[in-house]
């Protein structure tokens, strides 16, 4: 129980100010780091989704849990460390670009079917989607060529086939 | 003809009346003045407080007496903060309170206007739930949801935050407006597998205790745990808030488990192979250090909050649910075994150790503590500060039922004695109802004296006077090589003066034999609240006593034998 693992966290809440802030408090409270977070609008104006990636032991994470869904404003809150998700992320690079660099860097961003989304004499913004770990393996890639700044999403999740997320 | 429109203030006090509320503790402010207005013209009854954390104390005495919800108004800024102790206080003992704060009008939140106060988002950490009133029509339903969520389930304060211009606005009071609440889940019902499988601990256990804690008061499910009790002949400790959940005087109850708990509960908990535990959260004032406790009992663990199942302590079954259903559940499942022995074990550890204190010398704080009680009878609905007067209230007081015993418990608040004495003696004024408090903790809502006077509410406030902040003093002497600091309550005032000032009756005693003459007279004293001040030996400690760290089985019991001095007082 006392092992630590990353944990994919998707909540169903309603649309107000102050949810975020309650949900946010329950792992402040007992000191666990969020690693990223997502807000985004259901399919009803009534509700928003958060996906919450947070990494602790297993014991916490279930006491959170538990927590999170004693909260009036969360209508579920679920784990989705073990299960089979389809998990999207998207990141944006901004790498130092000098003219001779240009075509290595292109390859590499075709391999990852980054896309170009902005170029200038010396830098270059590739745009990455997919699993967090294909974000996380073009990093290690593209590292070496000097990342001037980087920006995710955060992980997103949907289940697949009829189930519904949480 | 016109529809007759109302403001949003009105409407809300007509929706707390129809829910059955009749009392709202407050003291109003600039940002609450519409809702003061609208009490001008209400049959709602105002108790208007001396301080905004006395009103929320006597919310929750009110509501801890009755079962029903304590309400408080008041205003923004300062008024609003004032009341967080009280929400804490009430959200730590599941108490169900709704506190009404006025706000800055609207285009002014946020602004650092006049007296505003983000109370919404400092409530956040201690509330069940919290609002802030934007649109005026959704105040009915704001106000049943708030009812609703503080007195469902596992209850608990809820905060709604209402700007001036809100509750000033005119609103039609005819619109429909039902609750709307997605996320609030539904009261659990036991699981059948799961009783199945805590009745079959329970059948083959050998040395099983239950530890009865607020669920079985709050769920009024004391007559279902005595069935469960006497039909398998299990020993029965209380929780400082199970206290009356099982009668003290019942031969089966043990007292209370833990810290200062008895030592026939420490050893029984102690020697047990089952603990089972309803409604009571495993407190680390009874387990101590987790991994430490009772290593060789088996747990069971009810409650109606899936979040504390597994929280402090693995248990080895647990059943989600409402403590009278799952007992009901439970019942039919269960085959008594011949658990003699085991009583028998536990009856000569009641015997052996029994609760009690030294009678020679100066006056004892038990000594009054335990007469008082008596005389005032189990009837009564007592109420207690926080401090070594409560442990030994707890000791020495027997409670046959609950909601007639208030105390603080997990939030540990000085200064709750006075205010939910007086919210008790509101909600049950039939019933006799005394406070115990100490000369520190009464200091922090003695204002209140004037609310209690006022409405000449005839509670007894026993002010147990050892000049110390004595709990604290107890732990420097035992803990810290009785290096004693800012315990000294020099300066107190003289409570006889005092009484006088705020025009109510005195009583002090400083002799032992005179305790009985002197509560006959205060109990005999009707016109209001009367204060007995008792000046008792000032250093005492609390025991049995588990030192923090240490396991049940290493309580000390009692204080040790020391030398007396030449002036025949004891030294510390």
């Amino acid at each position: 129980m006392n092992q630590t693992n990353k944990h994919t966290i998707s909540l169903l809440v309603s649309n107000k100010p102050g949810v975020l802030t309650r949900v946010t408090l329950v792992f402040a409270r007992r000191g666990f780091n969020i690693d990223s977070l997502v807000v985004s609008k259901a399919q009803s104006p009534e509700f928003s989704r958060m996906n919450i990636e947070a990494t602790g032991n297993e014991r916490t994470l279930h006491l959170m849990l538990t927590q999170l869904n004693r909260l009036v404003d969360v209508i579920h809150a679920v784990d989705h460390a073990s299960e089979d998700v389809v998990q999207r992320e998207l990141a944006l690079f901004k790498l130092n670009c000098p003219p001779e660099k240009r075509t290595e860097i292109l390859q590499i961003a075709e391999t990852f079917r980054g896309q170009t989304v902005d170029i200038g004499d010396d830098t270059i913004t590739l745009q990455v989607t997919g699993k967090s770990s294909k974000v996380d393996a073009f990093h290690t890639m593209v590292n070496s060529f000097g990342i001037l700044e980087l920006v995710r999403t955060g992980k997103v999740l949907m289940s697949r086939g009829k189930e519904s997320t949480a | 003809m016109a529809k007759k429109m109302k403001t949003a203030a009105e409407v809300m006090l007509d929706v707390l009346y129809e829910s059955g509320v009749r009392h709202v503790f407050g003291i109003p402010g600039g940002n609450s003045i519409p809702i003061y207005d609208a009490l001008t013209h209400h049959p709602l009854n105002l108790i208007l407080t001396r301080h905004e954390q006395g009103a929320t104390h006597m919310a929750d005495g009110y509501a801890r007496s009755s079962g029903k919800p304590g309400v408080v108004c008041v205003t923004s800024g300062p008024g609003a903060t004032n009341t967080l102790t009280g929400i804490l206080t009430a959200m730590m003992d599941s108490v169900p309170i709704v506190v009404i704060t006025g706000q800055s009008v609207t285009p002014n939140i946020g602004l650092d206007a006049f007296q505003e106060a983000d109370v919404l988002g400092m409530s956040f950490a201690s509330v069940k739930h919290s609002y802030m009133v934007t649109e005026a029509q959704d105040i009915s339903r704001i106000i049943k949801e708030a009812l609703h969520i503080a007195t469902t389930g596992r209850p608990g304060p809820v905060l709604v935050d209402l700007p001036k211009d809100v509750s000033a606005t005119l609103i039609d009071p005819e619109i429909e407006n039902p609750e709307n609440l997605p996320g609030f889940k539904d009261i659990p019902r036991a699981d059948p597998e799961d009783l199945r499988k805590a009745a079959d601990l329970i059948n083959r256990s050998l040395r099983p205790v239950i530890m009865a804690g607020h669920g079985v008061v709050l769920s009024g499910a004391e007559s279902q745990l005595r069935d469960f009790a006497e039909k398998m002949n299990i020993p029965v400790a209380t929780t400082l808030l199970g206290k009356g959940g099982f009668p003290d005087t019942h031969e089966q109850c043990i007292g209370m488990p833990g810290m200062h708990g008895t030592a026939y509960a420490n050893k029984a908990f102690t020697a047990s192979d089952l603990i089972i535990s309803i409604g009571a959260r495993w407190d680390d004032r009874i387990t101590g250090v987790p991994e430490n406790f009772c290593p060789n009992a088996r747990k069971i663990h009810f409650d109606i909050d899936p979040v504390e199942i597994g929280k402090i302590i693995p248990v080895d079954c647990s059943v989600v649910g409402d403590a009278r259903s799952s007992l009901e559940g439970l019942l039919p499942l269960l085959v008594p075994g011949d658990l003699t022995r085991w009583n028998k074990q536990v009856n000569r550890w009641k015997k052996d150790f029994p609760l009690r204190y030294r009678k020679e010398g100066k006056l004892r704080a038990q000594h009054i503590i335990e007469e008082l009680a008596k005389m005032a009878g189990t009837e009564a609905v007592a109420c207690t500060d926080v401090g070594q007067h409560q442990m030994w209230a707890a000791h020495f007081v027997q409670s046959e039922k609950g909601n007639n015993w208030l105390t603080s418990g997990g939030a540990g608040t000085m200064g709750f004695g006075l205010p939910s004495a007086i919210g008790a003696q509101l909600a049950r004024p039939e019933s006799l109802v005394y406070t115990v408090v100490g000369d520190g903790s009464f200091q922090m809502t003695l204002c209140e004296l004037a609310t209690a006077a006022i409405n000449k509410l005839p509670i007894k406030i026993l002010i147990v006077n050892n000049r110390y902040l004595g709990m604290v003093r107890q732990w420097q002497h035992m803990f810290y090589e009785n290096r004693l600091t800012g315990v000294d309550l020099e300066g107190n005032p003289d409570f006889m003066k005092l009484a006088s000032a705020y025009g109510i009756k005195g009583f002090r005693v400083k002799r032992s034999s005179d305790v009985r003459k002197t509560l006959k007279a205060a109990l005999a004293w009707n016109e209001g609240p009367c204060i007995i001040e008792a000046v008792v030996e000032q250093h005492d400690n609390v025991f049995p006593m588990v030192p923090a760290g240490a396991t049940l089985d290493e309580m000390i019991i009692e204080a040790p034998r020391r030398k007396r001095s030449g002036t025949g007082e004891e030294q510390s």
